[in-house]
């Protein structure tokens, strides 16, 4: 097969991942784009072994490793629960960025594969676009592994910090550009490793700051690091589908992480630079400790709600640690057979993934078109009777409204307060992660449910 | 005088990076999560990259240290590739419509 031919199949392979994309506008035409990114994918591959044309045992080997790897991913994908998503994808991330630094690697000890030159001889450009990726693939490796570790709970959500650790990175970050450099002029592989091993130290310093709540932000910008480094590679191997798909992925995290932050009212390098979230006391902390708040248990719910014309519920990542999402569209059931209008609210950095909540709503089975963004829904509070708060807290509080001091003020909130009653289900009075109190919890229309998010709202249906 | 390839590559490129502007700001919030997983499928396609190294110009020695790191990417890419698309698939297929009540 001719060089341009297969530049054309790959070239199809990435206007196949576009439409992937574009299909994901609504639900009903993701399954469609899901099907066309994997036809793309297969074509790219199967062109790729027909260019090669070498069916020999190397040939063998290879259909014997992508079964093997298949397999483990097919393996994965059917047994990991909804709730594992946000480790899941991060795990995956990090498998990406390791595939960039071996492929890079492998391209720089056998250049002529590529037609880059020869190992010690290799052109300059390619040299930049190899290493480049190599250190952005370690950068996501490493970096998804930390995040991985954070959100499975292995390792401590809490931000590790130590004096002058941004400045370390930076030094690191510099000595990587510096090496490069070098690279360029010696060609001498002792600095391509050692760029490969700053930038895995520098992954790994870049997320360790990072608080668990900030993992949003962090996987939608390991999502768009993993993309550079593809893109990266692209340009060493002059493939365009790799180049296509590097940018395609890059911008999409780019993008979320913009989503995610702006969810928080915070900037990319107050979140980068970490520190934020775990166990600080915060301004507006102490003080308020003492104030009554009204208690109630699940007959008070369940009367109340089904007293209701209208409840939202609003759901956060409480309810994905309790896995409350069957109990609770159980729940929602059994109040529309009573006749309440039932919507869902969501935030837009509700869980510790983009659209984390949707997809455990959407297992538990709640048509999709209950379910509503903070801008559709936010309006709907002040008609509202009941909303029922799941496993979310500072996404409520109004302290992002109203007091200038906290830190969370300017965050846009669901005003749940504007409803007629708000029950708060939630395990103590503790703040949430952001260490702030919730002024929520002492007004007069707050009925305080102070129990695991699934045992409540069972026994909520109960009384139902 | 001839233009370098490399400008056609960073004008792909750059046009992709607009193309996926324009295509994720379009993506409904409630499908973020499938779109994480699926771009995370796609980005495998450096799976070509390791096709390549490993097999291509190898000459006789299948297992020479550049096939051997082409290997290990094909299999982490493949487990990528699979998981990545199959994750998806079943997430979007938990994303149904209310049942109109008759």
């Amino acid at each position: 097969m001719s060089a341009n031919l297969l530049a054309v199949f790959y070239l199809i392979s990435g206007v196949l991942f576009i439409l992937a994309l574009r299909g994901l506008s609504s639900p009903e035409t993701s399954r469609k784009g899901n099907l066309f990114g994997i036809i793309g994918m297969a074509i790219a591959i199967i062109m790729t072994l027909m260019s090669i044309g070498n069916f020999s045992t190397g040939f063998f080997y290879l259909i014997l490793l992508l079964l093997v790897g298949g397999s483990i991913g097919a393996f994965i994908a059917f047994k990991i629960p909804m709730t594992a998503m946000p480790e899941l994808v991060a795990g995956f991330h990090s498998l990406v960025g390791l595939a960039a630094v071996f492929v890079a690697i492998s391209a720089f000890l056998n250049p002529e594969v590529f037609n880059l030159g020869s190992f010690g001889n290799i052109k300059i450009a390619s040299l930049i676009e190899m290493s480049l990726g190599a250190s952005i693939g370690a950068i996501t490796f490493t970096g998804s592994i930390i995040a991985f570790l954070k959100l499975r709970g292995i390792m401590s959500g809490n931000p590790i910090t130590f004096i002058a650790q941004h400045y370390i990175n930076l030094l690191l970050g510099l000595s990587t550009v510096v090496l490069i450099f070098y690279l360029c002029k010696t060609q001498l592989d002792s600095f391509f490793w050692l760029i490969i091993a700053i930038s895995f130290l520098l992954g790994i310093l870049l997320i360790i700051p990072i608080g668990g709540a900030d993992m949003p932000v962090v996987i939608s910008m390991l999502n768009s690091y993993s993309g550079w480094a593809a893109a990266g590679i692209g340009f060493t191997l002059e493939n365009t589908a790799l180049i296509i798909t590097g940018a395609l992925v890059g911008s999409s995290g780019a993008i979320l992480s913009y989503i995610m932050c702006k969810g928080m009212n915070r900037s990319f390098f107050n979140v980068i630079l970490g520190g934020f979230g775990g166990n600080e006391e915060s301004s507006s902390g102490k003080v308020k400790e003492q104030k009554p708040v009204k208690s109630g248990n699940s007959d008070d719910a369940a009367f109340l709600m089904k007293n209701a014309s209208s409840v939202i519920i609003v759901p956060g990542y409480g309810m994905a640690v309790a896995q409350a999402q069957h109990a609770l569209r159980e729940m929602v059931d059994a109040l529309k057979k009573n006749g309440v209008k039932v919507s869902y609210a969501i935030h837009p950095v509700a869980g510790r993934m983009p659209g984390h909540m949707n997809v455990l709503l959407a297992e538990a089975n709640v048509p999709y078109d209950e379910v509503f963004e903070l801008e559709e829904i936010n309006n709907d509070f002040a008609n509202c009777d009941v909303a029922y708060v799941i496993g979310a807290n500072d996404v409520t509080n109004p302290a992002g409204k109203s007091d200038p001091q906290s830190p969370i003020y300017g965050m846009p909130i669901l005003e749940v307060e504007k409803s007629k009653s708000v029950l708060f289900v939630k395990r103590s009075l503790s703040p949430g992660y952001a260490g702030i109190d919730n002024d929520l919890f002492y007004r007069d229309n707050t009925l305080m449910l102070f129990a695991d998010a699934k045992k409540m709202t069972e026994d909520i249906i109960k009384n139902l | 005088m001839e233009i370098d390839p490399f400008i056609f590559r960073l004008s792909i490129f750059i046009l992709s990076i607009f193309i996926g502007y324009y295509v994720v700001w379009s993506v409904t919030p409630s499908l973020h999560t499938p779109l994480m997983s699926v771009t995370n499928a796609i980005s495998s396609v450096i799976i070509v990259g390791a096709i390549i190294a490993s097999l291509a110009g190898n000459t006789g020695n299948i297992f020479n240290t550049a096939s051997i790191f082409g290997y290990l990417a094909i299999i982490l890419a493949a487990v990528n590739i699979f998981g990545g698309f199959l994750v998806t698939q079943r997430m979007l297929a938990m994303y149904k419509k209310k049942k109109k009540s008759k």
